[in-house]
């Protein structure tokens, strides 16, 4: 099981990615540069969470005009699982990858806290370790979490199961529409998540809630 | 077309940069002949109270800055401490109150951004951070934009930035209306064998500037740090900088990548007075000169001035000594990053620092005498006046669970959950222990077992009544902090925020603070290793409470004995270990004397540091033996407001003994050397003999468990009222 991490200036949990995947996996991910136009031959891809490009003109509007992105874009197309985590998600967004948006929370402040998560799909490549309607633990840490669609759209990605996690009610940190948190493609390969699933994987983080995605995706395409 | 040097040096422009007529006398003296406008702004520039120290110094010798874990004290850009295995922690704490007043959310965020990069010009990889802030009365129209924009600030650069906010303080009281304050603590992990300083060495060799261009932002900040606050403040918004978090996060990665190439001689980021205090440090402690050319300064504005280049505040900057062997490869590595990298000057062996612009020399001085001839005053001051004592039988009888509801709903003691939720705090996945306990915990990176605790205290209203005791007060709480979490407390810094030094009232406070801080660290084994002075917090001649702020490092060898606050399990038992007979008996300067009683009587609580140690090193033993299952300290609002915070962490109740006095005093007395623990009822005895036998006191006063705390007679009250009231404050004031 081989795995690479996205690097852009301005991200910042990569460092925690690196980390998680390590552990999950018992290997240390590649890490590829943004100016890279070609990503080595691997299972996953992940997208960490940060401030690419500071989240100037827009989060992530930056980052997803970079070379390394396109090399992603390929990869997606031929089916390589992709994880986009925060801005990673952002980023998957204002690449065309994944449909919708995230605007700034309903708040206008930046939250970080343990929410609850509802797993809403657990028939997906990222999810089939949890069970179905299975309640977890997890951070979120964001400014601009506030996931929004068009109705038409909202209605094709709820119809056909691409809503894979949702905030459980009352734990809404951000406003976002049906209470989403976490979306992934037609194709099922392209994963995109508000909360950091990787800041919960072990004791030491208080529990190991977030585990069980990465298991899930590393153990099907292992 | 050039741009003129040639200003008239008069009075009033003597005056309108901070200097005194003896001190331009001094200039005039040193250099035989009237300065250029440009060395006019590098004096004042250096010789202000905010980089030279000049009122603080004779006093800050007297601290005890070294013990066997120092491995640099005061006087680089941070303190550093070995933590064993090759590692170092290396930390420091400044003040950014007046710009974080003027425009708040700039100014703290620049506060944050200005220290953490002074944990990583040494080579430190930030992985801590924390803030001590204090507002004005919370009635008082500018206290609810003042918090919103410092919190938004402190969130937004280190957020971006991506270093986990772990720990900090946030007080109210009226006496910050006009001045409030914002102290950033940042915390880095280096190897002992690659911590970088700032002393240049070596003479013809190439200084490079890096990081973001010049701009004309924060011109003259240090020189308005360092005077009190008038009725026209508002026309210093544009001595305010503004923080760029993107570029310090590709700065950070820049720096160390490059001080991995062994290209790196000597490094200074530039701080208050930027390129003039950033050149002047390395040349003067290297004993060598420097020669800029600042037509070689990357610049974002034109037509600036040599005297705005050499004041700009402009943030995210560095300078460097560079091997030039090594050239090609750093600028390469900044490049990557996107950042400016410029040789901008060398040194030289003559000790003078010659600033050159458009091909004329605006500067020519000598370097070491900037430095170490800057004025140097030994103020005179008056002993602050003693207060009486308070006698606790004048207090009208009030009720124990209505008073701790009041105490929990009040503005100093409400939870600050509203504050930490916008800082990340998990952020590099080593975070043990967040805000809303003792101290922040974050596990060492890549080791097995070790992790820092980091905590920050000062009790203002302790310090204004007696700042000696008050100054004690402060380490010992942060020791203390520190210690409920397992730590060993090895070092911390000092953040000495103060009024007007000229007027010896202030002065007196702040002699007997240091005084007290001073005996503090040397009896509890807890040296200075770096620190900050902020003076001159006044407005209209109303100055603040006398406010050192303490922020301290613990190391824990082994997280898996670690102590939190909160209750664990039912039916254990409730200790209460180093307090009198009847638990408590110090109402003076108290939490619920000025909420319930509003009053602000008394002596502050005496400090006993001989008490503090022993049963801090007792308790600290308890945990790491894991033979204590809970740990909290005891201080503002006493005994019942730390059982409380154990309720609402553990999410569940306790029933406390009736007290053997009054119990007021036992309840809300704010006794010092103080901890609460819980233990298995079967270890009971164990525990008890061990105090005796280190002739310590001890009390078993209750028993963990169900929905409710009940103090002693009073009434039980239910955990989800407790908490309902801690909760409630914080955001019902933000009108969230």
């Amino acid at each position: 099981m081989k795995s690479a991490v996205i690097q852009l200036p301005g991200l910042n949990r990569d460092r925690d990615m690196i980390a998680a995947l390590t552990k999950v996996s018992g290997r240390s991910p590649v890490t590829v540069w943004q100016t890279e136009t070609e990503i080595p031959d691997v299972d996953l891809i992940v997208l960490p969470g940060g401030f690419s490009y500071g989240d100037y003109l827009r989060c992530g509007a930056i980052a997803a005009r970079m070379p390394v992105m396109k090399a992603v874009a390929e990869k997606a197309a031929k089916g390589v699982m992709v994880i986009g985590v925060c801005n990673g998600f952002q980023i998957l967004l204002e690449s065309g990858l994944l449909p919708g948006a995230l605007m700034r929370n309903a708040s206008l402040k930046f939250v970080c806290r343990e929410v609850k998560l509802q797993v809403a799909n657990a028939n997906t490549a990222f999810t089939r370790s949890y069970a179905p309607g299975q309640i977890i633990r997890c951070p979120v840490a964001h400014h601009d979490g506030n996931y929004f669609t068009d109705s038409k759209t909202l209605e094709r990605i709820e119809g056909e199961g691409q809503v894979v996690f949702r905030y459980v009610e009352g734990t809404n940190p951000n406003g976002s529409i049906n209470d989403i948190a976490a979306i992934v493609n037609r194709g099922g390969n392209v994963l995109g998540i508000m909360p950091h699933p990787e800041n919960l994987i072990e004791s030491a983080h208080g529990g190991t809630d977030g585990r069980l995605l990465f298991e899930s995706v590393l153990g099907k395409a292992a | 077309m050039t741009i003129p040097n040639t200003i008239r040096i008069t009075e009033e422009l003597v005056a309108a940069h901070g200097l005194k007529p003896d001190e331009y006398q001094r200039i005039l003296d040193l250099i035989g002949r009237e300065p250029t406008f440009t060395e006019l702004g590098i004096f004042s520039a250096m010789w202000n109270e905010h980089c030279s120290y000049k009122s603080s110094k004779k006093w800050l010798r007297t601290l005890p800055t070294s013990g066997p874990r120092v491995i640099q004290g005061p006087g680089e850009n941070a303190g550093v401490v070995d933590i064993g295995d090759g590692q170092a922690v290396v930390f420091k704490m400044e003040s950014h109150n007046h710009p974080s007043y003027i425009e708040p959310y700039q100014g703290a965020a620049t506060g944050v951004g200005g220290i953490l990069r002074d944990v990583f010009t040494m080579g430190a990889r930030p992985i801590a951070a924390m803030n001590a802030l204090r507002f004005g009365a919370p009635e008082h129209e500018k206290t609810r934009h003042l918090v919103a924009g410092v919190v938004a600030g402190i969130g937004g650069y280190g957020n971006s930035f991506g270093v986990p906010t772990v720990g900090g303080e946030v007080n109210f009281d009226a006496r910050y209306n006009g001045n409030c304050l914002v102290n950033a603590f940042a915390a880095g992990l280096a190897r002992t064998d690659a911590i970088f300083y700032s002393k240049a060495e070596g003479v013809g060799l190439p200084v490079v500037y890096l990081g973001a261009k010049t701009g004309r932002d924060g011109v003259g900040g240090a020189t308005m740090a360092s005077a009190e606050f008038d009725a026209d403040i508002d026309e210093k918004r544009p001595t305010v900088q503004v923080g760029d978090p993107f570029t310090e996060k590709c700065l950070l990665e820049a720096c160390l990548e490059l001080m991995e190439t062994g290209a790196v001689i000597a490094i200074q980021d530039m701080g208050a007075a930027g390129l003039t205090c950033s050149a002047v440090e390395m040349g003067a402690k290297g004993n060598l000169g420097i020669e800029l050319d600042l037509d070689k300064v990357p610049v974002r504005e034109e037509r600036m001035t040599a005297y705005e280049m050499m004041l700009s505040e402009s943030q995210e900057r560095m300078l460097m000594v560079l091997r030039p062997e090594k050239e090609h490869q750093a600028e390469a590595i900044f490049r990557k990053w996107g950042l400016d990298f410029a040789i901008v000057g060398k040194t030289t062996d003559d000790r003078r620092f010659r600033v050159l612009h458009q091909g004329e020399e605006v500067a020519n001085l000598p370097i070491r005498e900037l430095g170490d001839e800057a004025p140097e005053y030994d103020r005179p001051w008056v002993a602050p006046e003693t207060r009486p004592a308070l006698d606790p039988a004048g207090l009208p009888p009030t009720d124990i669970a209505d008073a701790l509801l009041k105490l929990l709903d009040s503005p100093d003691l409400s939870s600050r959950r509203w504050v930490w939720e916008q800082y990340d705090t998990l952020i590099l996945g080593n975070s043990l222990q967040i805000p809303g306990g003792d101290a922040g915990v974050v596990r060492v990176e890549d080791h097995p077992t070790k992790a820092l605790a980091f905590s920050s205290d000062v009790t203002p209203r302790y310090c204004e009544a007696d700042p000696y005791e008050g100054g004690k007060q402060a380490v010992a709480e942060c020791w203390r902090n520190l210690t409920a979490t397992g730590a060993e407390p090895l070092a911390a810094t000092d953040n000495l925020n103060f009024g007007n030094p000229e007027r010896p009232d202030i002065m007196g406070q702040f002699v007997r603070a240091i005084e007290g801080v001073g005996e503090a660290c040397r009896v509890l084994g807890f040296p200075i290793v770096s620190g900050n002075v902020s003076l001159y917090n006044e407005t209209l001649g109303e100055p603040i409470p006398p406010t050192p702020t303490i922020a301290g490092v613990g190391l824990i060898p082994d997280w898996s004995y670690m102590a939190r606050i909160a209750f664990p399990e039912e039916g254990q038992a409730v200790l209460l270990a180093g307090a009198p007979e009847n638990w408590g008996e110090h109402l003076g300067q108290s939490a619920y004397l000025r909420e319930v009683h509003g009053k602000a009587e008394g002596t502050s609580p005496p400090v006993d540091l001989a008490h503090e140690k022993r049963v801090g090193d007792f308790v600290r033993g308890l945990i790491r033996a894991g033979k204590v299952t809970a740990a909290h300290d005891c201080s503002d609002g006493g005994l019942a407001v730390a059982l409380a915070e154990m309720s609402v962490a553990g999410g569940m109740g306790a029933h406390i003994d009736s007290p053997p006095g009054n119990p007021s005093t036992a309840f809300f007395g704010e006794d010092q050397g103080r901890y609460v623990l819980t233990c298995k009822v079967d270890d009971v005895d164990e525990l008890l003999d061990a105090a005796r036998a280190a002739d310590l006191s001890l009390f078993t006063i209750g028993t963990t468990g169900g929905s409710e705390l009940k103090l002693g007679d009073a009434r039980a009250i239910s955990v989800t009222e407790i908490e309902e009231a801690h909760e409630g404050w914080f955001p019902h004031f933000m009108q969230d």
